[in-house]
């Protein structure tokens, strides 16, 4: 301050605005109506946002890259090569995500999805809803809940987040991260729902599911395909074996025919929310992955291919995913309410595969009859 | 959520993780560091709880101010040297953004510890965000300023051009050889830790004073994501301090990665802040002054120095350089000045220097006018078709550059210019930094020891060379440069829109031929080479009065 009084006056010092007509229309002149990407065909008469923001970021040596991909790995080309898996296509840029995800997809829906998980973990507290959880329920929860949690987390970070490296296209491999996007918020929900119910139950074991996910028999084969699935290098094939097979066998096996199914009669109506938000996400999921593979098997120069291709990797998966399915029927019986048996849910989760199957156009494979 | 609870529900989260015991993840990408001896650190994580709602309600702001830039005519007061820019920069950003969603797996297939591999799905997540926002944003752009041409064409543009290509090593480097150079020291440590600074702070503030408050808008949303990727870099940058046998990688991983984005983003940013902007207002800050704020002071000084007590050996050398390229070298304005010289292979249109930005770069860099100044009367002089040819082809005392063959920028600050024959050809480097890139740091075996995980420069590096002796006219219109009238192309040299005639075409372009500087070197003796060589360190490149 002793200063001021000999300092010169601070002028204050702003850029000019200045009027420019700037506008579009304010002239006309060669291309001064050109108002779209026009590097691309999209798939109806006007492109989406979507494929807007997402069409060609990536770039390909088969569209517009002219100079080629100007790094290398010390042992291959670099950028995106389509021989980083063995599926084939003539044209990896006809994928478009059917769910159209991006930015604002992303974090609406995700967030829609977590104000509906807050409500309701928020009105279960005040309504005391846990404390008519039996025993064998909280047990059920805290095991069996508890050790999924840990498949969906190995599949956000190892399965979906390494492969949106890998696919050819900006296309392919949005949609994969959103999918990985999905799993982490779900594993995490899970994660967090099991604290709430340690925190408001002092007969609930928050610690047990990791003895459960590491050695309880009847998980261990899951582990074990999950484990595999991280460990396949080739990326269609890890996307096939994951959501195609195992969410089919397995995943959806204990959400959507277990869990789902017996969480109301057990008293319980807050679960079957947070494991409904993981059953959306996984639709959705899917539609991605059945049009992507729909497209393979239906290309015109590949298809047959390709069929047999995925052919061989149900032979590869089905047969690990039956055996973690059928590893898990002890759990059916755990809870006090047993309303549906083991045979009941596998019943209908393979005739939701078989469907999928059908739909992706590939033959129901030998391993599933018996 | 209270302190405690947060705490409580990090440690919960970080119980999802486990130790494998039947398969571990496939190792897609390679890494010659190790991290057996590396301490668990437990970085900041991420709550998609909390993320969620949090990126959505800043995703609410930015296309609220969107809304409201449309509403309040914002267009009517933007500057067109400006936005021109933007057609080049918007063109590129989106890539290396995606690309950093990309480059996430290889850092968590590279670094075991679970403790960090939850921060760096979630910046996965952040970048998808941030390359589809400046997506979208360019196309508002498109939409709305007077004109489209050349953001119409982004794309392809950006992948078929000789800046798009200097500008996609800042995506390409993050995503491909050894994992931990390409997504923890070349992507974390240097791009997002010292360069975002300039990439996505004081550039939208330079938009700011050129009427588009947009660019601000996006781009600090997008900044506001960049403090957490840089914790993710920094907790594995420690962990790999933690083993001695890093310290060399380390060492070459920092010269390399801090040299490569000096040349890229100085260059391109540089430009688009000094020579895009019509504040000449004299207390405005220069891009050297920007640059010793946010990046000698903020990165060097307070971030890198610090590290030196890990062990870590810091090229003092080559921010030293880096600053004198900027200041003493006028390495931007050199930039600054090819990219108009090239601007009939552009997609965007320049506007020419006036006597009021002279007096400001004179101010700013004392000895610029007597180095540009008649250059861009030239070029100013040359700007309509009909009576000469393009800046490049005339005779203006302005000898065409060779290219780098590292960054790809070319070889402009002259007396520096590297000539080798590397893998059976002759090259040429803008500095001894790019030469060393090139001959030492990317290949199979450094200082005596193997490194088969580190990447290697590969593709048609020389743009030229795809256009090697052919007429500019058919090269332009292969590229796609053309507007809708099939004739008049989308760059121009000045700004004028109003009149057709001072609208260069096709036919001003047809029958000059283009030549490929690396071509023509390499069809000379090792005399005539070393004559040229000797006079191209020689040659001031300046116009005569
Ligand atoms: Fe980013
Ligand atoms: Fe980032
Ligand atoms: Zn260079």
């Amino acid at each position: 301050m002793a200063n001021s009084a000999t300092a010169a006056p601070k002028v204050r010092s702003f850029p000019k605005v200045e009027f420019t007509d700037s506008e579009a229309g304010a002239l006309e002149f060669p291309s001064s109506k050109s108002r779209t990407y026009n590097y691309f065909t999209p798939a109806k008469l006007r492109a989406t946002v979507y494929e807007d923001v997402t069409v060609d970021v990536q770039p390909d040596p088969e569209r517009h890259l002219s100079q080629g991909w100007i790094y290398g790995f010390g042992d291959g080309p670099g950028g995106y090569p389509q021989e980083w898996t063995a599926a084939k296509s003539s044209n990896w840029h006809a994928f478009l995500d059917p769910n159209e995800e991006w930015e604002q997809t992303i974090y609406r829906n995700n967030s829609a999805v977590v104000r509906q998980v807050a409500l309701c973990l928020e009105n279960a507290k005040r309504a005391g809803a846990y404390g008519n959880w039996n025993t064998a329920w909280q047990k059920f929860i805290a095991s069996n809940l508890g050790a999924w949690m840990h498949a969906e987390n190995g599949m956000a970070l190892h399965v979906f987040t390494s492969i949106q490296r890998s696919g050819p296209t900006n296309m392919i491999n949005t949609a994969v991260a959103v999918n990985a996007a999905h799993k982490m918020r779900f594993a995490q929900d899970l994660a967090l729902f099991n604290l709430d119910l340690s925190e408001s139950l002092d007969t609930f074991d928050g610690s047990v599911h990791k003895q459960v996910w590491a050695s309880a028999e009847e998980w261990q084969p899951t582990r074990k395909v999950v484990e595999e699935l991280t460990a396949v290098g080739d990326w269609a094939e890890l996307l096939f074996g994951t959501n195609v097979v195992f969410e089919q066998l397995v995943g959806q096996l204990f959400r959507s025919e277990l869990v789902m199914q017996i969480a109301a009669k057990n008293g319980d109506y807050i679960t079957p929310t947070i494991v409904g938000t993981g059953e959306h996400d996984y639709s959705r999921d899917l539609g991605y992955t059945r049009a992507l593979f729909r497209l393979l098997t239906r290309d015109e120069k590949f298809g047959e291919s390709n069929r047999e291709l995925f052919g061989r990797w149900l032979a590869k998966w089905v047969p690990p995913c039956l055996d973690a399915a059928h590893a898990l029927q002890p759990i059916w019986s755990q809870p006090a309410e047993k309303t549906l048996t083991f045979a009941d849910s596998l019943g209908a989760t393979k005739e939701k595969f078989t469907q999928l199957l059908e739909e992706i156009g590939l033959d129901v494979p030998k391993e599933l009859e018996k | 959520m209270s302190r405690q609870s947060l705490t409580k529900a990090h440690n919960k989260i970080t119980e999802l993780s486990w130790e494998p015991t039947f398969a571990t993840p496939a190792t897609r990408f390679g890494t010659d560091y190790t991290f057996e001896k590396a301490p668990k650190k437990d970085p900041l994580k991420q709550i998609m709880r909390s993320y969620f709602p949090m990126e959505e309600e800043k995703d609410n702001r930015v296309f609220g101010a969107m809304d409201g830039a449309i509403r309040g005519n914002m267009f009517r007061q933007v500057q067109q040297r400006w936005l021109e820019w933007q057609k080049l920069f918007l063109s590129i950003i989106p890539f290396p953004e995606i690309s950093a969603a990309r480059a996430m797996p290889m850092a968590i297939d590279a670094v075991p510890n679970p403790e960090i591999h939850n921060g760096l799905a979630v910046q996965m997540i952040d970048e998808v965000r941030h390359s589809t926002i400046q997506m979208n944003l360019k196309k508002l752009y498109m939409n709305n300023y007077i004109d489209p041409a050349g953001f119409d064409i982004t794309e392809k543009a950006f992948a078929n051009n000789y800046a798009g290509t200097i500008g996609r090593q800042f995506g390409e480097g993050f995503i491909t050889g050894d994992a931990i150079t390409a997504a923890n020291i070349y992507l974390t440590v240097v791009a997002e830790t010292a360069f975002t600074n300039t990439l996505f702070v004081a550039m939208p503030d330079e938009a700011a004073a050129n009427g588009d408050y947009l660019l601000p808008t996006v781009f600090h949303s997008v900044q506001s994501d960049e403090s957490r990727h840089i914790s993710n870099g920094y907790s594995i940058l420690l962990m790999a301090l933690a083993d001695e046998r890093n310290r060399p990688l380390l060492e070459r991983d920092l010269r390399y990665a801090w040299w490569n984005n000096h040349c890229v983003v100085d260059a391109a940013i540089g430009t688009f802040i000094e020579y895009g902007t019509k504040d000449r207002r004299k207390d405005r800050e220069s891009y050297a002054e920007m640059w010793r704020r946010w990046i000698y002071d903020d990165y060097y000084r307070s971030y890198l120095l610090p590290l030196e007590k890990y062990g870590l050996v810091i090229p003092h050398d080559l921010v030293e350089e880096a600053w004198n390229r900027i200041t003493n070298k006028f390495y931007v304005h050199r930039v600054a000045q090819f990219f108009a010289t090239g601007w009939p292979v552009n997609y965007w249109r320049i506007d020419g220097m006036t006597d009021a930005d002279f007096e400001w770069f004179e101010d700013k860099y004392p000895g610029w006018y007597n180095q540009f100044g008649k250059w861009w009367e030239a070029y100013n002089r040359l700007r309509y078709p009909g009576r000469n040819k393009p800046i490049a082809f005339e005779e203006v005392g302005y000898e065409y550059p060779h290219r780098c063959w590292t960054c790809m920028v070319p070889c402009l600050v002259r007396e520096d210019l590297v000539v080798d024959k590397v893998d059976d050809q002759w090259r040429t480097y803008c500095s001894e930094t790019c030469a060393w890139t090139d001959k030492v740091a990317f290949r199979p075996e450094y200082e005596g020891r193997e490194t088969p995980n580190m990447g290697r420069l590969t593709g048609q590096r020389e743009w030229e060379t795809l256009h090697h002796d052919r007429d500019l006219a058919d090269i332009v219109k292969d590229l796609g440069y053309v507007r809708d009238d099939g004739k008049t192309l989308i760059p121009q040299p000045h700004l004028d829109l109003d009149d057709p005639k001072k609208l260069w075409t096709l036919d001003d372009l047809r029958g000059i031929r283009f030549a490929s500087p690396n071509v023509t070197l390499n069809e000379m003796t090792d005399s005539e080479r070393e004559e040229w060589a000797a006079a191209y360190r020689a040659n001031p490149n300046v116009t005569a009065a």
